[in-house]
């Protein structure tokens, strides 16, 4: 069926003559192989130049082509066509995020929020090995306990399904608490406590009212709902164990 | 020349998709929850004072609108314990080794003390 089409509906933001974004059709060739990225991509190289949108590695690995489908927090190269058609598909920045232009979105709160949680390997000055020591061993066992969290892309996904995030501008958000967690969990990391000054803080770990969308929409099942209410847990441990005499510093 | 635009968070945000409709009854259940342990707490109460008051209290609870009104609390209460229930393997991951115990155990597992003490309050009420 090379003659079909399927229509996009995609919302247009240009900050020099727009108040407010709006939305543009575009009819597009219809690939039962197609994913919605290229169907964009055939709409900037065929009928508008000026279409601005964020995309790198095309196989859902960069977590650059998030976008809004149909509503719903989506890696633009890993939706295909045939999912929707023949009804119309429409596409709109990640949700909760300020727009720059047109499909791209303001990462800045993102990634300050990010670094904020430290997501490195820490370890205390006195205590780091020397180079020719070799490498910090880790079991299996070790390696699973925050392989899961190490998954994530830095896609944003999470942060457009959370309705905290829209509700809550210094909301730590998901991914970044979900990265946190996972350096807290490898056995080679000396820095929780240093993160716990943001993860559990009132703008992070308690902000979360547990919606659970975050962990649904991830496309690597990186699960940040459940890296926050684990963190939840053990900060709350943390504040009863500090109750104890003995534990006082 | 940058000018972000901020998208305004509506009012009705809680009715943009199922999940968060459903969201929003989770939370909105521990208000039924937490009317019917104060009713709980108030026969209690009347229980302590006598077989007379205890009588004229469920004798006050007979009638279409209270069990309308208790048809409501169940479904919420249900709604609140299965809704948490299958949060559980979230928030409690329990790990033998490499291997994370199934998830369907750790919710299954809430479940079956939940059934345990049912029948066990049953069981002392039938006395």
């Amino acid at each position: 069926m090379p003659d079909e089409k399927i229509t996009l509906e995609i919302l247009r933001y240009h900050p020099e003559t727009d108040e407010e974004p709006s939305f543009q059709t575009f009819e597009v060739p219809y690939h039962e192989d197609w994913v919605v990225l290229d169907a964009i991509n055939w709409i900037k190289e065929h009928v508008d130049g000026t279409l601005t949108y964020r995309w790198s590695c095309r196989m859902g690995v960069c977590g650059s082509c998030g976008m809004m489908v149909n509503g719903t927090p989506r890696l633009t190269c890993a939706v295909f066509l045939n999912e929707f058609h023949p009804e119309p598909i429409k596409i709109e920045p990640l949700a909760y995020f300020p727009v720059e232009r047109d499909l791209v979105t303001v990462m800045d709160s993102f990634m300050e929020k990010l670094q904020s949680v430290k997501p490195w390997l820490i370890r205390n000055e006195d205590e780091e090995k020397p180079l020719e020591e070799g490498e910090y061993l880790q079991s299996p066992a070790e390696l699973a306990s925050y392989k899961q969290f190490s998954m994530c892309i830095n896609c944003m996904l999470c942060y457009a399904a959370c309705p905290v995030t829209g509700l809550e501008s210094e909301f730590v958000g998901p991914a970044a608490i979900a990265l946190g967690m996972r350096y807290n969990r490898d056995s080679r990391d000396q820095g929780r406590e240093q993160r716990q000054e943001v993860i559990a803080s009132h703008d992070a770990i308690w902000n979360c009212t547990f919606v659970g969308e975050c962990s649904v929409v991830c496309p690597k099942d990186v699960d940040p709902a459940g890296a926050i209410q684990q963190a939840k847990v053990e900060s709350t441990i943390d504040w009863y164990t500090s109750l104890l005499p003995w534990t006082k510093k | 020349m940058s000018k972000p635009y901020t998208p305004p968070m509506p009012l009705t945000w809680w009715n943009k998709n199922t999940a968060y409709r459903l969201f929003m009854l989770r939370e909105l259940s521990s208000v039924f929850v937490a009317l019917f342990v104060l009713e709980l707490l108030c026969f209690v109460s009347q229980v302590g004072q006598g077989e007379e008051a205890m009588d004229q209290f469920i004798k006050s609870l007979d009638n279409p609108l209270y069990l309308l009104y208790h048809v409501i609390v169940l479904a919420f209460a249900l709604l609140h314990s299965i809704t948490w229930f299958n949060l559980t393997p979230k928030v409690m991951v329990i790990r033998l080794g490499e291997e994370k115990v199934p998830d369907v155990l750790v919710a299954g597992s809430n479940y079956v003390a939940c059934l345990v003490v049912s029948l066990l309050l049953w069981w002392i009420v039938k006395g």
